[in-house]
């Protein structure tokens, strides 16, 4: 067996059995000549490969801040009330039941992938009914939720670039009338900007890709869309999904690489059997395979290689890692992935929603591109707006577009707005002050996630949410993000405690820092942002949970809390 | 190999095109800590201790290649001190109860601690119930002092090519397991391999970790001419030159510190024409009848009574110091925050060899102190303005730092002196 396959093994025993037995284990490091203990190493890595057996039907509810605020708790708990289970425990006869990171649904909150399939927009009602179903043996296949998010604004028509009508071949056929280097030329006059958050070069990726001699090369498409709060990725496979292939296609066609593989992330297998289906049309029409459209030597395959839930993996270097067969533990950073990539060969790796917009450059022409926009930022932008809005969902919007217009009455409609996530819990946050910032190169980034609060909600609260989801989702492989977020998290509980001073402040701040610069990854790098920006920027509100210091004492010392579980102990002990 | 000129803070440096950067600083005198690095594998950068920054972007100082023109920068005060909160990283994450530990005097990642000055760390610590793992044939793995630096997963190898350790979990969960099968298969020699490029105590063999006598230490007198810069202390301002008054006490610890203080055995006459001392076990008054210039507090809070003591002497104090470790942060006596209070009194008090069923109970009366659900460093308490290390530190160190406090004397301390156990 080759190692790269390793995942995919793991799923078929993780689907077949609910576990990766200790004798699948020993099977499978028996195959590639490893020890068991690389093996298992792997398998407790992923969220979703479990090494203790689990029940017929596996409950992942999604715990999201926007989950939390659509009401998470009070599913939480019908679900563990309707099947007699605890989540976190491998539960009774028929259910297990796990929390999970952002499943990608924000717009469709609370939500939950049952067996893999989701179910979304869960009330105590509705859990109370799918919770019987299963039990009288339904298939929940037959009655997940239709997830498909609503694209709730695109440009005036002509502005429109992802969501227009699309045609199977279209921009391939265009592509091929020109040469490789015509089009990476073509793409890197276009100024696009990779959309996976890092907002790198598209055209100079390309081009340092197809500078290599290797005959060998991979295009990989970033499926895996972790970063809460955003959808939009899903949003383009569920909607247009052949622009991404077409995407792929022309990649591989500039680049010279003769092979591509999308990671999709584990929580969107319920649509791979729609995306496999399209790919064997595509091989259909010759549009994929052996001398695609009757041109020599164009030869392009793409397979599909499912995750296995964790958010680091959406890091291109550990992602590679990953599809490698080994933990997502992003690697020291030697080369590029365009000199030593997948495999070792130069590979492209490529969000999801930069290869939809490389096929429309290619089909529409840069300079259509370029006339929309702003100057570093030409054309437009797929934006997952959820939170107190009364519209959640996609949004294509043109560059230069004001976070005030998204949240303005023509888009979102958010009511009482306060806090404005944009970009996710690694993003940064924008206080009302802000709102006149525009989304463009120049101003404000964002990567997708765009996560709105109104007054009433705390934003402590939201900060622990996303400390908790940094700390779980950290690899581990580093001091400072893995030492370093649990700490932070710490001082999070603490000022929820209202046991914080404004040293403890000033100490988030600094610790923060010291996790920033010293982590290894873009995980550990951006982590505390959210802390240290929100401080700042909402001084109002950090004034308030912030009691009053006092000379030779640090804080209060909580003595009720410090020896109520001695009292508590003696009641319960004493003759 | 060509050689190439590059910059170490703002210094020409020479050494070899492609040449490691921890090397090539070390041939030009300049000091850069480790923790993962090990010369012959490929840079891990896992640890981060070695934070520098290249070009002015920060990254894992092991992990860069000598090249022409490059700008380091490595002891700039942002950087030292970014080193040292990771290194305090890993003391909080861990539970590394030195005076306990087989490696101590032996171990680097204490050594790095002694070598960057770390006094106290500022981060709580986590004290998260960690296993000990002695079921494989010819190792002990105690994950309480494992700062996953990977070594051990891409060093210790099996004659016949296997991986003997790796990590499980992730997050602040990862741990390092052990393959029991591969690990039965290392000789001997292999496994005190392993247990030698371990940088801290985490891996053991059986039968052996005692084997080296305490007092041949190699960290110990290595630097023994060597100061440590203690450049945060700041300076207390007394131009009054009348007698200075003292008050100490011992809260949750073993008396050792007091013991420490008298040690200076003739020196105490000295001492006694400087300073008085009011409240303390030395003298045995036992209430304050005077504000006091200084208190030193041996031992953490692990009672009510405790707490009540501490405020007393923060109330009654100009300055306040936490002597010895437990103070610092709760030390030996601290073993028991990994494990629940209930857990804790049971064993002892309930289930333990001598006590019979139904005839003994967890001691409570309203004259003795309740016990507190952890060990709480006295900083967590009250402001503490010094932390004196050591345990017991040592009593020249102890009062040189009393001395420099009340009379603003030259303050520098050398290496023997600074000790963790
Ligand atoms: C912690 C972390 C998570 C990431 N997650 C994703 C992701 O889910 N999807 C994605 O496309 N890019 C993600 N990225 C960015 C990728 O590393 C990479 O920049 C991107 O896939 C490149 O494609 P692009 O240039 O087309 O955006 C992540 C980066 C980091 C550091
Ligand atoms: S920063 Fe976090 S996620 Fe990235 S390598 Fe370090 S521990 Fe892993
Ligand atoms: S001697 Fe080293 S390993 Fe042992 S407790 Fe101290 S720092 Fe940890
Ligand atoms: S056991 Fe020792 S060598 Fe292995 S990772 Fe832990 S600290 Fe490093
Ligand atoms: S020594 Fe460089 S990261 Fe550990």
């Amino acid at each position: 067996m080759d190692r790269t396959l390793l995942l995919n093994k793991l799923w078929e025993y993780q689907h077949k059995f609910g576990f990766v037995s200790k004798s699948a284990i020993e099977t499978i490091s028996k195959e590639l000549n490893v020890s068991t203990i690389e093996i298992e190493s792997v398998v407790s890595f992923y969220h979703f490969f479990h090494n203790q057996p689990t029940e017929k039907n596996i409950i992942y509810l999604n715990n999201s801040i926007i989950s939390d605020l659509k009401g998470f708790e009070n599913v939480k708990a019908t679900i563990e009330k309707e099947t007699g289970c605890n989540f976190g425990d491998y539960g009774n006869s028929e259910f297990s039941l796990f929390e999970t990171s952002c499943i990608g649904m924000s717009d469709q909150e609370p939500a939950a992938l049952i067996n893999f399939q989701p179910f979304t927009d869960l009330t105590p009602n509705k859990v109370r009914k799918i919770i019987t179903k299963i039990k009288n043996g339904e298939n929940v296949k037959d009655f997940a939720s239709k997830t498909i998010s609503k694209i709730q604004f695109t440009p005036e028509d002509d502005k429109t670039i992802i969501f227009r009508n699309y045609e199977l071949g279209k921009s391939i056929k265009e592509g091929i009338k020109f040469t490789p280097q015509e089009i990476i030329d073509k793409i890197y006059k276009s100024k696009l900007k990779g959309c996976g958050g890092a907002f790198f070069d598209v055209g100079y990726k390309w081009q340092s890709c197809k500078s290599n001699e290797d005959t060998e090369k991979y295009i990989i498409c970033n499926a895996d869309e972790g970063e809460p709060g955003t959808f939009k990725d899903r949003a383009v496979l569920q909607h247009i999904p052949g622009l991404v292939i077409e995407g792929m296609v022309l990649a591989g066609y500039a680049t010279g690489a003769k092979e591509g593989i999308i990671y999709l992330r584990a929580e969107y297998q319920f649509f791979k059997q729609k995306l496999d289906d399209l790919i064997n049309e595509f091989y259909n029409q010759n549009f994929l395979g052996k001398n695609i459209q009757k041109i020599e030597g164009f030869d392009f395959d793409i397979r599909i290689q499912l995750g296995a839930g964790s958010y680091v993996c959406g890091a291109a270097s550990a992602l590679i890692e990953s599809m490698e067969g080994r933990r997502g533990e992003p690697p020291v950073r030697m080369w590029s992935a365009t000199k030593h990539g997948f495999k070792h060969k130069p590979t492209v790796v490529n969000n999801v929603e930069s290869l939809a917009y490389a096929s429309r450059i290619i089909e529409l022409g840069e300079d259509f591109f370029l006339s929309i926009g702003t100057k570093e930022t030409p054309g437009t932008k797929l934006i997952s707006i959820s939170g107190d809005v009364a519209k959640p969902g996609i949004y294509e919007i043109e560059y230069g577009t004001s976070i005030r217009e998204l949240l303005g009455i023509e888009m979102s409609q958010a009511t009482a707005p306060y806090y404005v996530q944009v970009s996710g819990p690694s993003g940064e946050c924008v206080s009302p002050a802000e709102f006149d910032r525009k989304i463009c190169m120049e101003d404000i980034l964002c990567g997708g996630s765009f996560m709105v609060f109104n007054r009433t909600r705390d934003i402590l609260h939201i900060l622990r949410n996303f400390m908790e989801f940094f700390k779980e989702e950290s690899c581990g492989v580093c001091t400072p993000c893995r030492a370093g977020n649990f700490i932070l998290n710490e001082k999070v509980k603490k000022m929820q405690r209202g046991l914080a001073s404004n040293d403890d402040v000033n100490e988030i701040k600094e610790w923060g820092n010291i996790i920033k610069l010293s982590s290894r990854c873009g995980l550990g790098k951006s982590s505390p942002n959210s802390l240290i920006y929100s401080i700042d920027k909402f001084k109002e509100y950090f004034n308030l949970k912030i009691p009053p210091s006092n000379e030779s004492q640090n804080v209060e010392f909580d003595m009720e809390n410090a020896i109520h579980e001695f009292d508590s102990i003696i009641k319960d002990t004493q003759l | 190999m060509k050689e190439v000129t590059f910059k170490i803070d703002g210094r020409d440096c020479k050494a070899e095109k492609g040449q490691n950067l921890i090397e090539a600083a070390k041939q030009n005198g300049i000091f850069i800590p480790t923790l993962c690095y090990f010369k012959h594998l490929n840079p891990l950068g896992s640890c981060r201790v070695c934070t520098v920054k290249q070009n002015g972007r920060t990254i894992a100082g092991c992990t860069v290649s000598i090249d022409d023109g490059m700008d380091i920068e490595v002891n700039t005060p942002e950087l030292l001190d970014a080193r040292k909160a990771i290194l305090e990283m890993m003391f909080v994450e861990g539970n590394h109860f030195c005076p306990s530990c087989e490696k101590s005097g032996d171990c680097q990642m204490q050594n790095l601690g002694y070598e960057t000055g770390i006094r106290y760390t500022r981060f709580p610590h986590l004290f998260v119930d960690r296993i000990v793992d002695a079921r494989p044939e010819r190792i002990v793995v105690n994950q309480n002092r494992c700062i996953k630096c990977k070594r051990c997963i891409e060093e210790v190898i099996t004659n016949d090519g296997y991986k003997v350790f790796n990590f499980t979990n992730r997050g602040n969960q990862t741990l390092v397991s052990v393959d029991y099968e591969q690990e039965a298969k290392l000789s001997e020699s292999q496994a005190e391999h392993a247990m030698h490029i371990c940088p801290t105590g985490s891996i053991l063999v059986k039968g052996k970790s005692f084997g080296k006598p305490f007092g041949d230490r190699q960290f110990d007198n290595s630097n023994a001419n060597k100061n440590i810069p203690l450049t945060d202390i700041k300076k207390h301002k007394t131009t009054n030159l009348k007698k200075k008054r003292i008050a100490t006490t011992s809260l949750a610890g073993c008396f050792g510190c007091h013991m420490s203080l008298l040690d200076i055995d003739l020196g105490i006459l000295d001492v006694i024409e400087l300073v008085e001392f009011n409240k303390s076990p030395l003298t045995d008054i036992k209430k304050f009848s005077d504000r006091c210039d200084i208190g030193l507090i041996e031992g953490g809070c692990c009672n009510t009574d405790n707490i009540e003591v501490l405020r007393e002497f923060r109330k009654n104090c100009d300055v306040l110091v936490s002597v010895g470790e437990c103070a610092i942060w709760g030390g030996l006596p601290a073993i028991r925050n990994t494990v629940p209070l209930e857990e804790c009194l049971r064993e002892a008090y309930l289930d333990s060899l001598t006590s019979e069923e139904d005839e003994t109970v967890i001691p409570n009366h309203e004259d003795i102190p309740k016990i507190l659900n952890k060990v709480y460093s006295n900083h967590e308490v009250v402001k503490i303005d010094y932390h004196i290390p050591g345990c017991p530190p040592n009593a020249n160190h102890i009062w040189n730092v009393v001395k420099n406090i009340l009379f603003e004397e030259e303050y520098s301390i050398s290496y023997p002196e600074f000790k963790y156990d």
